[in-house]
């Protein structure tokens, strides 16, 4: 919202300061009086806890790249070594590896409110997409730094996933071929390809930082959606951010950290895979290749499509019609609250992320395969038939008519 | 714009001149940035290695190291030929004989996958085609699938005793690299 400012300069360095840079109005105007609606919930903190583990992720990355060797054949001894020789190695490690599945965990929890709410709806639509990119390149971001270790799954999991690329063979031949080699920089997965994916982790981070700025940008522009999906309209729907939602937001950045210490220091090793402790062996592959959690739903989708190429265009499909979501979504109303059949087809398709996560860890095979193909099935109706058509059927429920009414109690207008 | 069109003066042809210039300049120079993740030329060096064959006894496989890729050497015994040369071609999901010693579209027939009809000595990228595991086989007591080939552990891919694909997701036959008989028991890959 473009408020007028309202900060004043305390004293005389202050306000030369403030002629010159005025960040200190900046910090002022969005993160101190910035007027937020009154009602949000704890949902509302995981863009708080999301900050928090990007700075986690940044810190302890750039104190891992001081150890680590981007080397074919020192990088996984290198990373034994961390683990064993570098002081607190063993913590900078863990917190890095567990800090990207919690950063993966708020994300999830992120898009989903957001879903729920219809946080992506006019005007927030720029805000939304923004989101998605930054979703994008955590995935990139995460991809890359698990190959670093340079173990059984690291590496057969870069050749199969950059061998997806090989598909695009079927439309143009060799095509796919030379995009696969120009990535490893030679004919299979090795010491070059280490190289460049090392590279990469490193930019990435500060492209979503980059990207974090234009999200809170555009964020700042409408403001914050609320639970009621209602616009904030009097002075009575609002409070400042200070300190209302800097304690909210803290608070639960806590609750957060002490689910994060819990995988940090009682199961540092429980959400990855003990083939990872394998060296990287080129003549052999394990015999189940399974990615991270936080990447199963998609792998489910690769690997229900029976054919090569279709598989990866359902794959890349999957991710990239989020993208498209406040134009599938044809209803006026933001909040699921006010959307009766909605609510439900909404808790089938969390159902069907989490299904589709349990299939992406077991074998493609038998009744595995099937429900992967239903499954598969009902994530792109959901967003391309269900989306579209329920904005036009349903019938929304009778709304409060601001955030205050709904905070009071108030009965909405029409109700019974 | 009520402004009539004029012929353009002779500071539109200097920025157009320069735009242009520097458009090209910009483009040309993107290659290089591009070009350096291609394979390098120490990599490209190792692209040819000889194999001496003598100590393979025959139902025996051994796996060389091919530009960073596993080559499958296997020394056939009379019974697997003969199942590789009883397929009809209406069974083979990929009719094609995917031996880069020969012409493509050759079918893939036996006598195809092989090298001047020298049918004991079968040569393979140990590659899936699906998404690139190493198919099991090669080791006494692995896993050879249904077809008595290899078998792909990751998505369950089946090639048979001429490493065709036969069942599963994988595409394409796996490859026969570029290779020839330098003597009788020495072959050259690349």
């Amino acid at each position: 919202m473009a408020h007028e400012s309202t900060f004043t300069p305390g004293n005389r360095l202050s306000k030369w300061f403030d002629d010159r840079l005025p960040i200190e109005r900046m910090m002022h105007d969005q993160f101190g009086v910035f007027p937020m609606p009154r009602n949000l919930n704890y949902l509302w903190t995981f863009g708080g806890i999301l900050t928090f583990f990007l700075v986690v992720q940044l810190l302890t990355g750039i104190v891992l790249a001081m150890h680590f060797v981007p080397h074919e054949t020192m990088a996984f001894d290198s990373v034994e070594h961390i683990m064993r020789d570098v002081n607190w190695g063993w913590l900078m490690r863990y917190m890095h590896a567990n800090g990207a599945s919690m950063f993966f965990l708020a994300a999830y929890i992120h898009i989903a409110r957001g879903m729920y709410y219809g946080s992506y709806k006019a005007p927030r639509e720029i805000l939304w997409i923004l989101g998605v990119l930054i979703f994008v390149v955590m995935m990139a971001t995460a991809f890359m730094g698990y190959s670093l270790v340079w173990g059984q799954m690291s590496f057969w999991a870069v050749t199969v996933i950059t061998n997806l690329f090989s598909s695009l063979d079927s439309i143009i031949d060799g095509l796919g071929t030379t995009i696969v080699q120009w990535i490893w920089g030679g004919f299979s997965v090795g010491n070059p390809t280490l190289n460049r994916l090392y590279s990469l982790h490193y930019l990435l981070p500060f492209v979503i930082c980059g990207l974090v700025v234009l999200h809170i940008w555009a964020l700042h522009i409408p403001g914050s959606n609320n639970p009621t999906g209602i616009d904030i309209k009097t002075k009575s729907d609002s409070i400042p951010f200070t300190p209302y939602y800097t304690v909210k937001d803290g608070f639960a950045m806590c609750v957060f950290v002490m689910l994060f210490a819990a995988f940090v220091f009682y199961a540092p090793n429980y959400l990855g895979h003990p083939d990872n402790y394998v060296e990287a062996n080129p003549l052999a592959t394990p015999p189940h290749i399974v990615p991270e959690w936080y990447f199963l739903p998609y792998y489910a989708i690769l690997r229900a499509i029976p054919d090569k190429l279709f598989g990866v265009i359902a794959f890349a499909g999957s991710i990239s019609l989020l993208l498209f979501l406040p134009w599938l979504d044809t209803s006026k109303v933001r909040s699921t609250r006010y959307r009766p059949i909605y609510k439900w087809f909404f808790a089938l398709f969390m159902i069907d992320v989490v299904v589709l996560g349990y299939l992406g860890a077991k074998p493609p095979e038998g009744w595995y395969l099937i429900i992967g193909r239903l499954a598969t099935a009902y994530y792109f109706a959901h967003l391309l038939l269900v989306l579209p058509l329920l904005g036009w059927i349903e019938k929304p429920s009778a709304m409060p008519g601001s955030i205050t009414d709904d905070v009071l109690g108030k009965k909405p207008a029409g109700a019974k | 714009m009520a402004k009539k069109p004029t012929e353009p003066n002779r500071r539109d042809f200097m920025t157009i001149a320069a735009a242009s210039f520097a458009a090209v300049g910009g483009a040309a120079s993107i290659w290089p940035f591009i070009d350096q993740m291609n394979p390098d030329a120490s990599a490209l060096s190792l692209a040819t290695i000889e194999v001496d064959l003598a100590p393979i006894e025959e139902g025996q496989s051994i796996t060389v190291s091919w530009r960073g890729k596993p080559v499958f050497i296997r020394h056939r015994t009379g019974k697997e030929i003969e199942e590789a040369k009883g397929v009809k071609m209406e069974d083979l999901p990929d009719p094609d004989a995917r031996n880069e010693n020969l012409k493509d579209d050759t079918p893939a027939t036996d006598i195809n996958r092989v090298k001047d009809k020298n049918e004991k000595w079968l040569v393979l990228v140990g590659i899936c085609t699906h998404l690139g595991c190493i198919p099991k086989g090669q080791r006494i007591g692995d896993a050879k699938g249904e077809y008595g080939g290899w078998f792909c552990p990751c998505h369950g891919s089946h090639y048979d005793t001429a490493g065709r694909i036969r069942k599963g997701p994988a595409p394409r036959n796996l490859d026969v690299p570029t290779f020839e008989f330098v003597s009788d028991t020495k072959i050259k890959i690349g």
